[in-house]
């Protein structure tokens, strides 16, 4: 327990490294040659439109779908990922969008699910002080670890499923639209705790579809498009560069509106020219 | 350890640092917290606490022999056979499935009994463990179907109910039913054999002391742990009542025959239940995959083995059940296990509180509900009613259990509690 403060990894180094991977279902393939880097106390967000084939990238990082072709090097070595198991045993964490906690059971029975402690004596006492330690060192607003899941709202739930990863002390956590079902406040919980992730020295994958929140926390955004890699971007990237490389289409709502509001500025006379505000 | 430096700076124990969470302190408290929780749809056992106050009311008001000690003790015989079916019938209900053949499962284990041991003279200890195992058996196969071929356990042991009671008519032949020997052991252990008093009333101090020994230990590692600790007076007075409530109702019992060892039998299985359902990993996992078995699954928990468990123990409770509704009966009879045998089990789960959408429900609902039943049938039979009115008053009960199920449950979801 006293080593779980203790950074898993010297920040910057390489954790994750994806080199030519393809996975084809069938006749369509879901990702061709993929490349992709995450290093130590990085967040790397995932976009892409829907059927970019993000899913399929993160399923393959968690050990449920097998590339076709292309290597995974997880800290340095060489690895392949057959089941969820031999992910989670490698320090891969996955946080699913949804259905990851039983509502009928409280926090500590939760985060422990499948990984108690003295399966023949559940040892209670160890179990609930281990749940606060964690969720102190999230900072996470949860009154009481012994209410069942279903009375804390979605942020929160979202905090336990968070904890619930970093229970077996992961090396890489990957974040499947975690803010998607939730509220403001919430969200901004979320992304907090994202940044607390980070701050422990984890590697970050975070999928989302939303650009604000990526653009709040991510270190690298990662495009995808149509199953390939379609550009790195710096987190000050302007709208309409992500815009077009997801879509792949300079002409489309967004850039169009880029265009009304330059052309209006040109007309006001005023000097202010480039890059419009994010 | 930067756990221990915020303790040091914070009085407050780990988990009461938040302020928004309201602490019922105290015995005003702990009613305050029992109201609020019931008001929000969380029964618990409190259901079946009023209705076994109603019922005993108005039969001891319609015949007084109702609370004499020998027919309690009578009932406490009647419950030991229906009420290990029930427990089995807790374990399915718990992660969500059902089993509606525990009675034929009954049934032929009993004519299983009867024909290996009366019929062909195996040794009756053999006759019993071969029917256990078929019956663990049955569960199994239903297990494989719902596992494999994704059969809902409701249309599987619904065949099984028919296929089972087939073969239970099919092994008792022409003769339709075969006496036990009365004298022999079996047949004692079903009828005759009760406690001596100071085994019932050493066993009715054991709870107590088994509270107070485990709530301190509890105490101590909570305090060293920095967490919240419960009010040791509390404890003290709980364990008192409890004492003292099991050494009358011994004592009262012991009035007449005295407790059966049938159901110390019994008693002892719901025990050993409840600790592996809410003390293991196991019974973790139960309450997990009835609650959401699609996290279950992703937690790494192996949800066909948990299903396989469960309906396996639940058979296999059911053919144990059987066995002693024969020893009771001194008899395997075609009409063994058929009748309101499976639905009585049912009722007494949910009853009891186990609900019937899984994942919420305790072994001590098997106990709770099949007194609830028995007095029922006990108390219709004392009034000499026929057994039309009996099936009729049963089902009317298990109507009202299921909708309080049901009610509570949406109010839990509106309360915010699962």
């Amino acid at each position: 327990m006293s080593e779980s403060l203790e950074r898993s990894a010297s920040v910057g180094e390489l954790v994750l490294s994806l080199r030519g991977i393809s996975k084809n279902f069938g006749a369509v393939s879901a990702l061709t040659d993929i490349d992709f880097d995450v290093h130590a106390g990085e967040v790397v967000a995932l976009v892409g439109d829907n059927g970019a084939g993000k899913s399929t990238l993160v399923k393959i990082l968690a050990g449920v779908h097998q590339p076709s072709s292309g290597t995974i090097n997880f800290r340095g070595q060489p690895v392949t990922l057959p089941d969820p198991r031999a992910a989670l045993t490698l320090g891969i964490a996955t946080v699913f969008q949804d259905l990851a906690l039983c509502e009928n059971l409280d926090v500590v029975a939760n985060i422990f699910l499948g990984n108690e402690l003295s399966p023949l004596r559940l040892d209670e006492v160890a179990m609930e002080m281990r749940a606060w330690t964690l969720l102190n060192e999230l900072s996470a607003r949860i009154p009481s670890v012994r209410e069942a899941v279903a009375s804390l709202s979605g942020g929160q739930r979202q905090t336990v499923a968070i904890a619930r990863a970093l229970l077996l002390e992961p090396k890489l956590i990957l974040l499947d639209e975690p803010t998607a079902a939730l509220g403001v406040a919430q969200t901004a919980e979320v992304l907090n705790l994202i940044d607390r992730v980070r701050a422990r020295g984890l590697g970050v994958v975070m999928i989302s579809h939303n650009m604000e929140d990526v653009r709040a926390v991510a270190d690298r955004i990662v495009v995808l498009r149509l199953g390939r890699n379609n550009g790195v971007f710096e987190p000050d990237a302007s709208n309409q560069d992500l815009v077009s490389a997801i879509t792949g289409a300079s002409n489309n709502a967004v850039s169009r509106r880029a265009e009304r509001l330059r052309a209006e500025r040109d007309h006001s006379g005023s000097a202010q020219a480039g890059e419009q505000r994010p | 350890m930067t756990n221990l430096k915020q303790s040091a700076s914070a009085p407050l124990a780990l988990d009461r640092a938040d302020a928004r969470v309201r602490h019922e302190a105290g015995i005003g408290g702990a009613v305050r917290a029992f109201l609020d929780r019931v008001r929000s749809g969380d029964l618990g056992s409190l259901p079946v606490i009023v209705g076994l106050v109603v019922i005993w009311t108005v039969f001891t008001s319609l015949n007084p022999v109702f609370v004499s000690s020998s027919n309690l003790v009578n009932l406490l015989f009647d419950c030991s056979t229906v009420g290990v079916i029930a427990l089995g019938i807790v374990c399915v209900l718990m992660v969500g499935e059902i089993d509606l053949s525990v009675g034929s499962i009954s049934g032929f284990a009993s004519a299983m009994v009867g024909t290996l041991w009366v019929n062909q003279g195996w040794p009756v200890a053999l006759a019993i463990l071969a029917a256990l195992a078929f019956g663990a058996l049955i569960g199994s196969l239903y297990a494989l179907l719902f596992n494999r071929l994704g059969m809902p356990s409701f249309v599987s042991t619904l065949a099984g109910l028919l296929a089972v009671l087939g073969m239970q008519l099919y092994i008792l032949g022409s003769t339709g039913s075969i006496n036990l020997p009365y004298g022999s052991a079996l047949v004692d252990f079903g009828q005759l054999m009760v406690m001596p008093k100071w085994v019932s009333h050493t066993l009715a101090a054991i709870p107590g002391l088994a509270m107070l020994v485990s709530g301190l230990r509890t105490f101590a590692r909570r305090r060293a742990a920095n967490l919240s600790t419960p009010s040791v007076a509390g404890l003290i007075l709980r364990v008192a009542a409890i004492t003292i409530g099991l050494e009358l109702i011994v004592a009262y019992l012991n009035q007449s025959r005295g407790i059966p060892w049938m159901f110390g039998l019994f008693v002892g299985l719901v025990v050993a239940m409840n600790y592996a359902l809410t003390r293991t990993k196991w019974g973790r996992s139960m309450t997990a995959v009835g609650g959401n078995r699609e996290a279950a699954r992703r937690a790494g928990i192996k949800v066909r083995a948990i299903y396989l468990s469960a309906f396996a123990l639940c058979s296999f409770f059911a053919a144990l059940g059987g066995v002693l509704a024969a020893a009771r009966l001194a008899s395997a009879s075609q009409q063994a296990g058929t009748g309101d045998v499976n639905l009585n089990a049912i009722a007494a789960a949910v009853i009891g509180g186990t609900s019937l959408f899984g994942g919420r429900g305790s072994a001590y609902s098997a106990l709770l509900g099949i007194i609830v039943i028995q007095s029922i049938a006990s108390g219709l039979t004392l009034l000499d009613l026929s057994s039309s009115l009996r099936y009729m008053i049963t089902g009317a009960v298990l109507a009202i259990a299921v909708i309080v199920d049901s009610l509570a449950r949406r109010s839990r979801a509106s309360h915010g509690r699962a």
